[in-house]
C-alpha cells in the first residue's frame, strides 16, 4: 500500500524508547501492559515464566523466540484464553488478571490467532461486522426490532467495507470466508479485530504462511496502526521482519524473558543466538545464520544417507508451526 | 390402487398434528444445532415438559389452558438452565452428553410409578384438557370436506391455529437469526473462541440459544398433547428427537424454512409408502413373504432411512441447503 510498506528498512524509532535500559523487564515510560510473576505450567512443564514485563503504549513490540518459547501461551494467559498458576497484569492501570477472555477484548486488547480463525460459514462481510462492538441488535429483544439497530448496522457496514478495502479484501466482500487463501484470512482477521476498535492489538504470528506478496502489505497495515496511535504487540519469526518494523524487541526463551531492546541491540545479543540455536534449528537469526544452518542441516542429512539404518532424529519443520 | 385414500392419508399425515408437531420441534433444533452449533440430542425431553407441564397443570391445577402452557414454557426454560449452566463452558460433546441423558431422565421420571399420581406412570393420561382450546373453534361444527379429504370442524381449527403457530414462530426466528444477535450465533458455530476474543459473552448468547429452541421445543409439546388430548411418555423416546434431526438435515440445516419442508416431506414420504404398501398387500400384488401387514410400519422406516442415506450421498446439504457451506466444515 503506502511507500513505506515497500521501503526494505530504516523504521521510524519511537523516541520514546531511546532511554530505556536494553535488559529484561525493563520498566518504560508509559506502559499500557505491565506483567508481573506470571506462570503457567502443563504438568511439569513450565510454559510461561515471566517475573516482569511492559509493554508501551503506542509502539510496536515484537515479541520473539524459538518454537515452544510459551510466546502463544503467554498471549493465551494475558488476554484470558488460558489461566495463569499465578501472577497478575494490568491493562491501562487496571488489573485484567483472571477475567474472561470477552472482558478482556472488551478493555481494549484484543487479540488475533496463531492458527486463523476465520468464521468459514459467515460470509467476509458478515465477519467483519461482526466485530464491531457495542451493537444494540446483539439483544435478543432487540433483534427482534430491526428499526432499532438498523442505522447502526449501516454504519457498521461502512466502516467495514473502508477496512475491506484498506485490507484489498474488498472484492471478496460477499465469499465465504472459508473461500479466502490463507494469507486472506490472516488479512480478514486482522481487519475484522480492528472493527472493534482496540487499544491494543496483539497479533500472534500474523505474518506465519502469508505468501510473501502479502507480508508486505501486512507489515505496512501494522504500521499504519502505530501511526494511529495503536499499541501493538506481535510474535513473529521472521527477524527481517522484526528488524523492519518494531520499536522494540521482547526475546522470550523456555517461557522466560531473556532479553529486550531495540530491534538492532537484540539480534547482536549472544544470549538471543544462543536460546535460537539452542532450541531449534527453524528460525534464522541472520543471514550468515541462516546459511550456517543450511549448512549444517545439509551435513546432517549427508550424515543420515551414509548410515541408512538410523532413523532421522530430527524433521526441518517450517516456521510458522508449533 | 385407491387414490382417494391415498390424497386424503397424504393430507392428513404431511399437514396434521404429527408434521406440526416435528415441524416446531425441528424448528428448535435448528435454532440449537443449525445456527449455534449446540449439539442437542434431547429435543424429546424439551417436548415431554412442555406437554407434562401443561396437561398436568390443567388437569391437576384446574389452571385455564393458556395458562398451562405458560407454565410448560416456563419449566423447558428451566430445563435449559438446568442444562445449560453447567455444560455450555465445556466443549460442544458435554451438551451432547447431557441433553441425551436429561430426556431420557425425565422420560424415565414422568413414566414411573412414584409420581404416577400426577403423571399417570407408563401409560400416561387423556382427559380433555384442551377443551378451552376446540371451545375457541369459530367453524360451525360438521365434516368438512375438501376432494378426498374429509376434516372435523375440531381438526380444521387445530390445523389452522397449528400452521400458523408454525409460521408465527418461523417468522420470530427468521427476524432473529438475520439480526445482530444472530450474526453472533453463527459465529460461535464456526468458532467460539474467535467470538470471545471479539469481546462478545458466548456463554450468554449460548444459553439464550439453548433456552430459545428449548422453548419452541415445549411449544410442540404442548401442540402433541393439545391435539391428542392425552400424554404418554413412550412418545417422547430417543428415536423421537433423531426424527427431528432427520427431518432437520432432510430439510436443509441453518434455513428457516428447511425444518418444516422436512417435516411435511418426512410425513408425506411415511404416508404414502404406508398406503403403497397396504393396498399393494391386500390387492396381492405385495407378496406376503416379502413384506407382511405388520411389518409395513416398519419397512416404511427404513425406507426413509434408504431416502436419507441417498440425499446425504447426493445432496448431502439437504434440500434447501447451500453445497458450498459444507466445504469449509473442516476445522
Ligand atoms: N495445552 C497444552 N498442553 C500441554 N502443553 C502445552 C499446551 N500448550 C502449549 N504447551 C507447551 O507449552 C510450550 C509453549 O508452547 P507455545 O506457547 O505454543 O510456544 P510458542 O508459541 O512460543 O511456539 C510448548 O512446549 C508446548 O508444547
Ligand atoms: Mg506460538
Amino acid at each position: 500500500m503506502s511507500a513505506d510498506a515497500t521501503s526494505p528498512s530504516a523504521p521510524i524509532r519511537a523516541q520514546v524508547l531511546a532511554d530505556v535500559p536494553p535488559v529484561p523487564g525493563a520498566p518504560k515510560p508509559d506502559p499500557i501492559l505491565v506483567a508481573d510473576n506470571v506462570t503457567r505450567r502443563f504438568g511439569g512443564l513450565t510454559a510461561v515464566d515471566v517475573e516482569h514485563v511492559e509493554v508501551q503504549r503506542g509502539v510496536i513490540t515484537a515479541l520473539i523466540g524459538p518454537n515452544g518459547a510459551g510466546k502463544t501461551t503467554f498471549f493465551n494467559v494475558l488476554t484470558g484464553f488460558d489461566q495463569a498458576d499465578t501472577g497478575s497484569w494490568t491493562f491501562e492501570g487496571a488489573s485484567v488478571a483472571g477475567k474472561p477472555s470477552y472482558k478482556v477484548a472488551q478493555a481494549g486488547m484484543v487479540r488475533t490467532f496463531q492458527l486463523t480463525k476465520a468464521l468459514s460459514r459467515l460470509r467476509v462481510l458478515e465477519n467483519m461486522r461482526l466485530g464491531a462492538t457495542g451493537q444494540r441488535g446483539e439483544s435478543v429483544w432487540r433483534a427482534l426490532l430491526p428499526f432499532l439497530w438498523r442505522d447502526q448496522e449501516e454504519s457498521i457496514t461502512e466502516r467495514a467495507e473502508q477496512l475491506l478495502s484498506r485490507f484489498k479484501l474488498d472484492h471478496m466482500r460477499d465469499e465465504f470466508a472459508g473461500a479466502l487463501s490463507g494469507g486472506q484470512r490472516k488479512l480478514l482477521e486482522m481487519a475484522r479485530a480492528l472493527m472493534s476498535e482496540p487499544t491494543m492489538v496483539m497479533l500472534d504470528e500474523p505474518m506465519a504462511g502469508v505468501n510473501p506478496a502479502l507480508t508486505q502489505s501486512l507489515l505496512g497495515h501494522v504500521k499504519d496502526l502505530r501511526a494511529e496511535g495503536m499499541t501493538v504487540l506481535f510474535v513473529e519469526h521472521d527477524m527481517d521482519m522484526v528488524h523492519d518494523i518494531s520499536d522494540w524487541v521482547i526475546v522470550m526463551a523456555q517461557g522466560k524473558i531473556v532479553a529486550e531492546g531495540p530491534p538492532e541491540a537484540v539480534m547482536a545479543n549472544p544470549d538471543v543466538i544462543d536460546a535460537y540455536l539452542g532450541a531449534h534449528h527453524d528460525a534464522p537469526v541472520t543471514e550468515a545464520e541462516e546459511q550456517q544452518q543450511l549448512a549444517e542441516i545439509e551435513s546432517d542429512i549427508e550424515a543420515e544417507l551414509s548410515a541408512p539404518d538410523e532413523s532421522p532424529a530430527t524433521e526441518p519443520s517450517t516456521g510458522g508451526s508449533s | 390402487m385407491d387414490w382417494n385414500l391415498l390424497v386424503a392419508n397424504a393430507f392428513h399425515a404431511a399437514l396434521g398434528l404429527n408434521a406440526i408437531a416435528y415441524a416446531i420441534a425441528a424448528i428448535g433444533l435448528n435454532v440449537h444445532f443449525g445456527y449455534t452449533g449446540l449439539l442437542n440430542f434431547g429435543q424429546a425431553g424439551f417436548l415431554a415438559v412442555g406437554a407434562y407441564g401443561t396437561a398436568i397443570s390443567i388437569v391437576h391445577f384446574n389452571v385455564p389452558y393458556l395458562v398451562g402452557a405458560l407454565i410448560g414454557v416456563a419449566v423447558a426454560v428451566l430445563l435449559a438452565l438446568l442444562l445449560g449452566i453447567p455444560t455450555l463452558r465445556l466443549r460442544a460433546d458435554y451438551l451432547a452428553v447431557a441433553t441425551i441423558a436429561a430426556a431420557e431422565i425425565v422420560r424415565l421420571v414422568i413414566g414411573s410409578t412414584v409420581y404416577a399420581r400426577w403423571t399417570g406412570g407408563s401409560s400416561g393420561f387423556s382427559g380433555a384438557f384442551a377443551r378451552t382450546f376446540y371451545n375457541w373453534n369459530p367453524l360451525p361444527a360438521g365434516t368438512y370436506s375438501l376432494g378426498p379429504v374429509r376434516l372435523t370442524a375440531d381438526r380444521a381449527w387445530f390445523m389452522l391455529i397449528g400452521w400458523s403457530l408454525v409460521i408465527i414462530i418461523a417468522l420470530l426466528v427468521w427476524l432473529l437469526v438475520r439480526s445482530p444477535w444472530g450474526r453472533v450465533l453463527k459465529g460461535i458455530r464456526e468458532d467460539e473462541d474467535a467470538v470471545r476474543s471479539l469481546g462478545k459473552n458466548v456463554f450468554a448468547r449460548k444459553m439464550q440459544a439453548l433456552i430459545i429452541g428449548g422453548v419452541i421445543g415445549a411449544v410442540a409439546g404442548i401442540a402433541l398433547v393439545t391435539g391428542e388430548q392425552s400424554v404418554n411418555p413412550q412418545t417422547f423416546n430417543t428415536q423421537l428427537t433423531f426424527f427431528f434431526w432427520t427431518l432437520l438435515l432432510l430439510g436443509g440445516v441453518a434455513r428457516v424454512i428447511g425444518p418444516v419442508l422436512g417435516a411435511v416431506l418426512l410425513w408425506l414420504v411415511f404416508s404414502v409408502t404406508e398406503t403403497v404398501l397396504r393396498s399393494g398387500a391386500s390387492a396381492g400384488w405385495v407378496p406376503d413373504t416379502l413384506v407382511s401387514e405388520s411389518q409395513i410400519g416398519l419397512v416404511r422406516v427404513a425406507l426413509v432411512g434408504l431416502g436419507l442415506m441417498l440425499l446425504m450421498i447426493f445432496r448431502p446439504q439437504g434440500i434447501l441447503g447451500d453445497r458450498r457451506e459444507l466445504a469449509f466444515n473442516v476445522r
